[in-house]
């Protein structure tokens, strides 16, 4: 008998096509604006692929992508300005930083407390594996000690 | 208290253990669309070759309608046309069609054999409007309420069942209020 | 025929290894040898059954045996010998076989150790491998199976992807699983001495061998893996930050912490609950790193098919083996009191810093990995965490422990002098300082920044070499006499200093990469030229030609610096079989850094697309983690120095259990 499983079970360890992202005809002329760009694409996800941001991906729609991020920076917009237009049509999905909101507070904070906490915790054992200082010798112990210098002298 | 620390790495566990096992019935690649309850962006598309009838956003206002994104490239779009046809058919909604990153003259041949269910179609040669509307794939189809609001997104081809149960008792209740 | 003899072969190991956790379990408690003895043939068993599995598999493919279906998917009648082998374990069900023979390996290596381990230990740690290979071999045999057949036999098969198809498959996933299996020895080494109540010295010295092997292991597994996807995916990266390439690196991170604690354990007796949650993490973080890779939770770019219905599965085993671990650790790890005592200024407090680091480093990547998950799941809103943000929180914690570590090398045990360590220290930082200003003053002003970067690098350089030249008193005595004392010094230090320098020439890799990187793309014609980091660049011809199951555009590019010139050639392969297209990158390594010719589509007939770009300092990075491998390599031959001479005895004694026993 004949089995064919679904088409999922060819795909087998796809590593991803060929990374390309900014074709030579996407190229603006004016190097700072294009500079600009290329900047803005590392930091925007690809909403088609997996995983990689504008600047990387051949995907027709992150060509189209980068195709209008350039439009309006030619248009004059601002960096902020082009950000907020995709993230307005496509979510905060596209931001590969993500914002600081209520939402993301413990992955921007999770660094400092995890840093902050080993500290703390590293102090307190540390200390308390400090070699305790020789204890003081006891009168009689010190006369033996005296009565051994002053006997050699 | 030091009892306590040995039990918490346990149960950070439990909490990521237990994230891994809802996150196994969620779709990573699944991304809610950003136009919900939104308008509609403005836009003014021309019409595909063969027809003189182009798209705009205001062509959208005053009923409830289907916005469907399609291309002849796409071979999802031929699975979910027969359904689309049959909506047209029943007449229940108006069908705008989105003409996606097509040749000139391809989208219009596709039709022609296929059939057309779309009472009016836009041409996207660039994807623009595609952009703007949040699209990231063919085919995708937008429930648009009579003020032009966007109050649904299907992603993928509309088969029977997911017209049924989902897009029209959602487009009965809008036409309602 | 040979299909179900592998088959079997699976059957035989998942039977051997069911009964070699729990026969050697009762055996440590009943302290009865011939159980033990039952329990290590088992283990010797299950490695020879996963063995002929794996050996009926490879011949499957190499015979291109279609009327397997995991065959049929994933090779060609076409493709070359060498492929047909390697692509074995280039899909799902084959990684899987190769992981369950690697993980078979360390329980034969670690079941032939009997006599050199106290017998209660051995037993434990050794049941607890069975009960993970068990795991892992009812995984394939009820998910995962690789013999299923397929009949009748298609002709021919579906092929191998073609970005695998590559001397990378050959070498990356072998030392990866080499890297992540590994940690499944300390892993039960932790179990062990949390179940016995006691984890010491002697521990400490059995354990280390294996973290250090599968630590180098996994450095060379995930350097392979850069190297790959920097030459093979056009893109001229090494490291973007994808889920799947955290998954490998977060144990690689709580390994490094493991072999540095370890080393306090051994000496100091103290850290050792430390030590064992970290040889849980580990390999936990290996599991979960499988989890991710094949269940589909977060998406990748190097994602294996993904199925739910085996992430069910590995979820499972991740549920019982790092959950019973951890339950084991809430219970038992209170018992494991430190006894040995060290001053604030000391190596020992130094090692504990850098776990500090390398632990929120570790806690980083995951939190960041995850989070978009775990925002799903609480909120339903979808976010993405990726390079910018690990660039941004990443780098200044393993900066600061860059810096820590050159001086924390040169620390003495239990006390140490600060004002002779900022003696010896002070060539290392007025080298870091000079190499600064240079940096400063030769590069572009907006690529400065980069100063901060050398600085360091050289710093932590610096500090290895200062650590080598006063153990072998360089300067003031005879150069004979030091270069004896070098052959003579301990390895474990030698590989120590070897593995921070690898560790330098990598940052230095990956900062020349990161700033000083310069990219050129444009449409080329035969002919034209094009200009990058001083090199003139010309396309001199374009032809087509035939590999053994692929076409190809083959351009070759004319490179020309002064009076340097040399030749690179860069191909454009379509694979008819899978209708896919593949790059392959021209690299020539030279003047320090890497000159990268991409050739792309000539989509409208008025050229090709051709990236160019010129990677200073690139090859550092790969360097550096061979340095950083061999380092620790050199440090696991050390077979230390016992703390103590009564317990030297009892590690090398059969009678070890006894010698051992509370005083």
């Amino acid at each position: 008998m004949i089995r064919i499983r679904p088409i999922l079970a060819a795909a087998a360890l796809v590593l991803a096509a060929p990374a390309a992202g900014v074709e030579p005809d996407e190229i603006l002329d004016d190097p700072a604006l294009e500079s600009r760009a290329r900047a803005l694409e590392e930091t925007l996800r690809c909403v088609v692929c997996q995983s990689q941001s504008l600047a990387e991906s051949n995907a027709p729609l992150a060509k189209d992508m980068r195709l209008i991020l350039r439009e309006r920076l030619v248009a004059g917009d601002t960096d902020e300005e082009v950000v907020a237009y995709l993230v307005d049509r496509y979510g905060e999905y596209v931001l590969l930083k993500p914002r600081v909101k209520p939402a993301t507070l413990a992955l921007w904070a999770a660094p400092f407390l995890a840093l902050l906490a080993g500290a703390a915790a590293a102090f307190l054992y540390v200390r308390r594996r400090k070699p305790a200082p020789p204890a003081p010798l006891k009168p009689e112990e010190e006369e033996a000690v005296r009565a051994l210098l002053e006997g050699r002298e | 208290m030091r009892r306590f620390a040995l039990f918490a790495p346990l149960l950070a566990f439990a909490l990521i253990g237990a994230v891994f096992a809802i996150g196994l019935t969620r779709d990573p690649a699944r991304i809610p669309s950003a136009l919900i309850d939104r308008p509609l962006p403005d836009f003014a598309l021309p019409p595909i070759e063969g027809r003189t009838e182009g798209l705009s956003s205001e062509d959208l206002k005053g009923e409830v309608s289907l916005l469907n994104v399609f291309g002849s490239w796409c071979a999802s779009c031929l699975i979910e046309h027969p359904t689309l046809m049959e909506i047209a058919r029943s007449g229940d909604v108006a069908v705008y069609g989105l003409n996606w990153k097509d040749r000139p003259g391809d989208g219009a041949a596709w039709l022609a054999r296929h059939g057309d269910p779309y009472a009016r179609i836009g041409d996207d040669p660039r994807g623009h409007v595609v952009v703007a509307l949040g699209v990231t794939g063919a085919p995708e189809t937008f429930v648009i309420d009579k003020e032009g609001r966007v109050r649904y997104k299907h992603v993928g081809p509309i088969t029977p069942e997911v017209w049924r149960r989902t897009l029209a008792p959602l487009i009965e209740e809008l036409k309602r209020t | 025929m040979i299909p179900e003899i592998g088959h079997f072969a699976l059957a035989l190991a998942f039977a051997a290894a069911l009964a070699q956790g729990p026969a050697l379990y009762a055996a440590a408690r009943a302290d009865d040898e011939r159980l033990a003895a039952f329990g290590r043939r088992c283990a010797y068993l299950a490695l020879g059954a996963v063995g002929l599995a794996f050996a009926s598999l490879a011949a499957a493919y190499v015979a291109s045996d279609f009327s397997v279906l995991n065959v049929y998917e994933n090779s060609h009648s076409q493709k070359p010998l060498i492929y047909k082998f390697t692509g074995t374990w280039g899909n799902h069900e084959g990684s899987m076989l190769l992981w369950a023979l690697i993980l078979a390996l360390y329980g034969g290596a670690l079941a032939r150790q009997a006599r050199a381990i106290p017998a209660d230990l051995h037993r434990l740690a050794l049941g607890t491998q069975g009960l993970i290979a068990a795991a892992f071999l009812a995984f394939m045999l009820f998910t995962s199976n690789p013999f299923e057949r397929l009949l009748p036999a298609p002709p021919d098969g579906a092929d191998l992807n073609p970005l695998l198809q590559d001397i990378g498959l050959a070498l990356h996933p072998p030392f990866l699983y080499l890297g992540y299996v590994g940690f499944s020895v300390p892993f039960s080494f932790a179990v062990a001495a949390l179940i016995r109540g006691r984890a010491d010295s002697v521990w400490a010295r059995l354990v280390r061998p294996w973290a250090l092997a599968a630590w180098s292991f996994l450095t060379v597994g995930i350097a392979l893996g850069s190297w790959w996807a920097y030459y093979e995916l056009g893109w001229g990266g090494w490291w973007a930050w994808d889920p799947v390439e955290n998954a490998s690196f977060m144990p690689w991170l709580a390994g490094t912490a493991l072999i540095h604690s370890i080393r306090v354990v051994e000496r100091r007796d103290a850290l050792k609950g430390w030590a064992t949650l970290l040889a849980i993490a580990a390999f936990s973080l290996s599991l979960i790193g499988t989890f991710l890779v094949r269940s589909g939770v977060l998406t990748s770019i190097h994602a294996f098919a993904v199925d739910p219905e085996r992430g069910v599965f590995i979820l499972a085993i991740l549920f019982a083996a790092v959950g019973g671990s951890l339950t084991v650790y809430a219970l038992r790890a209170g018992s494991l009191a430190p006894t040995g005592a060290f001053a604030p200024a000391s190596r020992e407090t130094a090692l504990i810093a850098n776990n500090v680091l390398l632990a929120a480093a570790c806690a980083t990547v995951f939190i960041g990995t995850f989070y978009p998950l775990f925002v799903d799941v609480a909120t339903g809103e979808r976010i993405s965490v990726g390079p910018p943000y690990f660039n941004m929180v990443f780098t200044p914690i393993a900066a600061l422990a860059m810096a820590l570590a050159a001086a924390g090398a040169l620390m003495a045990w239990k006390r140490a002098d600060l004002r002779a360590l900022a003696r010896r220290l002070a060539p290392a930082g007025a080298a870091a300082l000079v190499a600064a200003l240079i940096v400063a003053v030769v590069a572009e002003r907006e690529k400065a920044a980069g100063a901060g970067w050398v600085a360091l690098c050289v710093w932590l350089a610096g500090g290895a070499l200062a650590d080598l030249a006063g153990r072998v008193k360089l300067f003031g005595a005879a150069p004979g006499a030091a270069a004896r004392r070098l052959a003579g010094l301990p390895r474990a230090a030698v590989g120590a200093a070897l593995a921070h320098f690898g560790l330098a020439v990598f940052a230095l890799g990956a900062a020349g990469v990161g700033l000083w990187r310069t990219e050129e793309v444009r449409l080329m014609k035969e002919g034209d030229a094009a200009h990058v980091a001083g090199y003139a660049v010309m396309l001199a011809s374009v032809e087509n030609t035939t590999g053994p199951n692929y076409l190809a555009e083959r351009a070759r590019f004319e490179a020309r610096k002064g009076a340097r010139e040399t030749t690179l050639i860069s191909e454009r392969r379509y694979y008819p079989v899978r209708g896919m297209q593949t790059t392959e990158a021209g690299i020539r390594s030279q003047g320090g850094g890497d000159l990268y010719v991409s050739l792309g589509e000539n989509a409208t007939g008025e050229g090709w697309a051709v990236r160019l770009y010129f990677n200073p300092f690139v090859g550092c990075l790969w360097w550096g983690a061979g340095l950083a491998a061999l380092g620790g390599a050199l440090a696991l031959s050390d077979r230390g120095r016992a703390p103590a001479r009564a317990a030297r005895g009892a590690a090398a004694s059969p009678r070890a259990a006894a010698a051992e026993a509370p005083a």
